[in-house]
């Protein structure tokens, strides 16, 4: 038996879900590392582009930021912020993969505040940065979120930083966002979820080894759909691990040895 | 439903536009620069002085914490500026120290408080939660849409991200439907910045600057803003500029002060020249999440006040220290 912590789970049932020869805008941390994994996985072919201006770098080691020197380390093309967002508001992105701190039914993310008072708020995160523009214009939205509870999966979020589904089936197309798009997978500490493709409800799909269904449902504030059948994500193999701590973050900035 | 001849706004954001230029006030201040090829170079103190004045609203060269112009940033501290007002696309260290300094009242952001990969900023969240300094929320792709249409001299630009969020709602942006096709679409205001502070590898000392690696928004900025204040690894000759052109990223008639200052993006990273100076941000990191102010105060006497400029900040770090930063940027020995 193989021995992983729930993160490097995460991170690797993340990275499954990239098909290859397709395109990803990465966020800080998790997405660039999942990412990654899957080029050294499944996804060879997998573009990278970065908001900052890297286009398909050859990643030498996990980037601390999204726009620091290892994003065009021997890239295609380094070039600027606003050429990334029209590269992706042209329909060549085809996967957003971002983290959140807190998620609604309809896949809508809250990165801006915890509190009712926008001027005053009693946390405050660092905001949307690239997200609300990648959630919005790239053709589907993956999110990791890290920790499964009530408090992060709510009927109601604090605030509305990046777009899900906004209220439901349609509502993305009536406030005029681009046509077919939105969130298609959540990766969590005991599950993976898709959106129901009527109701636009997150969708129980796969558990975490050793979670139950009931768990998930304890651990959601909203109603969930679940799927027919919900399998069980494969536990990591020593490959993947292997990858992770060897090839993509031998510092251990994000998966500590 | 439109007939086609209106543009009817069918939603209002309850945001602020902390920004009071006008394209139109833009253009008048260009038609007052020369054109002639002048010698641009004056000391950083001189040209903090001159060219940033309190109530300012300043634009922010790189990307939060890469080719950030920090020795700029700590004069502008050293000098105690005021009430300025900050446009950040992904602000980190950049914006962090300039309100460890209390130079700022407001900002316009996309990106704050997070340091991305080393956490959260105590600094920052001590400053906006007790409502201190003011803020209006956009996203990374917005602020450089606003500075393209501060660029083109036009007063708004229709986007189409945003839409439907909360993001939109506390915003100033408008939702219209497309004279042309009925679709909405969000319009927000143009941006032309008071002052934009960049740093770039190299320069001549007229102010034409190139850049190496990705020029993030820096472009855009330096079209969008009245003033610019460069800093640069190294001035060199004009023949050096003219051999690859299609490097320079802003001409000399945009750019009213030079200042040469090597390794002027310390602690943050320096595409092609230098890395991280990753302990030296964790400490100061932890200084500013103390609940003690007074430990962040310390630590800007130690780094700022104390000293009189910043090379004078550099030959405290030592030259060693400075050398691994250059050895960490090729890899060569951990991150």
């Amino acid at each position: 038996m193989v021995e992983y912590t729930i993160k490097e789970l995460m991170c690797i049932v993340a990275a499954r879900q990239l098909e290859d020869n397709k395109s990803a805008a990465v966020g800080t941390g998790l997405p660039m590392a999942s990412a990654m994994l899957a080029q050294q996985t499944q996804a060879p072919n997998l573009l990278i582009a970065f908001e900052a201006g890297g286009v398909a770098p050859q990643l030498p080691t996990l980037p601390i930021s999204v726009g620091d020197s290892r994003t065009i380390h021997k890239a295609l093309m380094a070039t600027t912020l606003i050429d990334i967002m029209d590269i992706i508001g042209r329909g060549y992105i085809d996967y957003a993969f971002l983290g959140g701190a807190q998620i609604d039914k309809y896949g809508n993310l809250n990165s801006t505040m915890i509190g009712t008072n926008h001027n005053k708020p009693k946390v405050r995160f660092p905001g949307s940065g690239g997200a609300n523009d990648f959630a919005s214009m790239a053709w589907e939205t993956m999110i990791i979120m890290d920790r499964h509870s009530p408090r992060r999966f709510v009927e109601k979020l604090d605030f509305l930083t990046t777009p899900g589904y906004l209220d439901g089936p349609g509502s993305r197309e009536e406030w005029g966002l681009f046509p077919d798009t939105g969130p298609s997978r959540v990766i969590t500490d005991i599950c993976l979820l898709d959106f129901h493709p009527k109701t636009k409800v997150m969708r129980l799909i796969k558990t975490h080894p050793g979670i139950t269904i009931d768990d998930v449902k304890k651990a959601t504030s909203f109603e969930l759909e679940i799927a027919d059948e919900v399998g069980i994500n494969d536990p990591p193999t020593k490959e993947e691990l292997r990858l992770l701590h060897e090839v993509i973050d031998p510092n251990g900035l994000i998966f500590p040895h | 439903m439109t007939d086609g001849n209106s543009f009817e706004v069918v939603f209002s954001g309850s945001g602020e536009n902390l920004c009071k230029n006008t394209p139109i006030d833009a253009r008048e201040f260009a038609r007052k620069k020369s054109r002639a090829m002048i010698d641009k170079r004056m000391p950083l103190d001189e040209a903090i002085k001159k060219f940033v004045l309190d109530g300012e609203y300043l634009a922010i060269g790189g990307f939060g914490h890469i080719r950030i112009p920090m020795g700029t940033i700590y004069e502008i501290v050293r000098q105690k500026k005021k009430n300025l007002t900050v446009s950040g696309h992904t602000a980190v260290q950049d914006i962090d120290v300039l309100m460890a300094g209390k130079c700022v009242s407001g900002v316009e952001i996309a990106y704050v408080v997070g340091f991305e990969l080393r956490g959260l900023s105590g600094v920052q969240r001590r400053q906006f939660e007790s409502g201190e300094v003011k803020m209006t929320d956009y996203t990374n792709g917005t602020m450089s849409y606003r500075l393209r249409a501060g660029a083109q001299g036009i007063p708004f630009i229709p986007v189409n991200t945003m839409l439907g969020t909360d993001t939109m709602r506390h915003s100033p942006g408008k939702v219209v439907k497309c004279p042309f096709t009925g679709k909405k679409v969000l319009l927000l205001p143009s941006l032309n910045p008071d002052i934009l502070i960049m740093h770039a590898h190299r320069a001549d000392k007229y102010g034409n600057c190139q850049i190496d690696g990705h020029i993030v928004k820096d472009d855009l900025q330096a079209r969008a803003s009245k003033k610019i204040i460069v800093t640069c690894e190294e001035i060199v000759d004009t023949e050096v500029i003219r051999e690859t052109p299609q490097h320079t990223v802003v001409p000399y008639f945009m750019v009213d002060a030079v200042i040469e200052q090597k390794w002027g993006s310390h602690p943050a990273n320096m595409p092609y020249q230098y890395y991280f100076d990753n302990p030296f941000t964790e400490d100061y990191l932890t200084a500013g999440r103390d609940e003690d102010p007074e430990v962040m105060d310390k630590w800007l006497d130690e780094w700022v006040y104390c000293l009189d400029n910043f090379d004078q900040y550099l030959k405290k770090l030592g030259e060693e220290r400075l050398k691994k930063l250059v050895d960490l940027e090729f890899l060569r020995g951990g991150n």
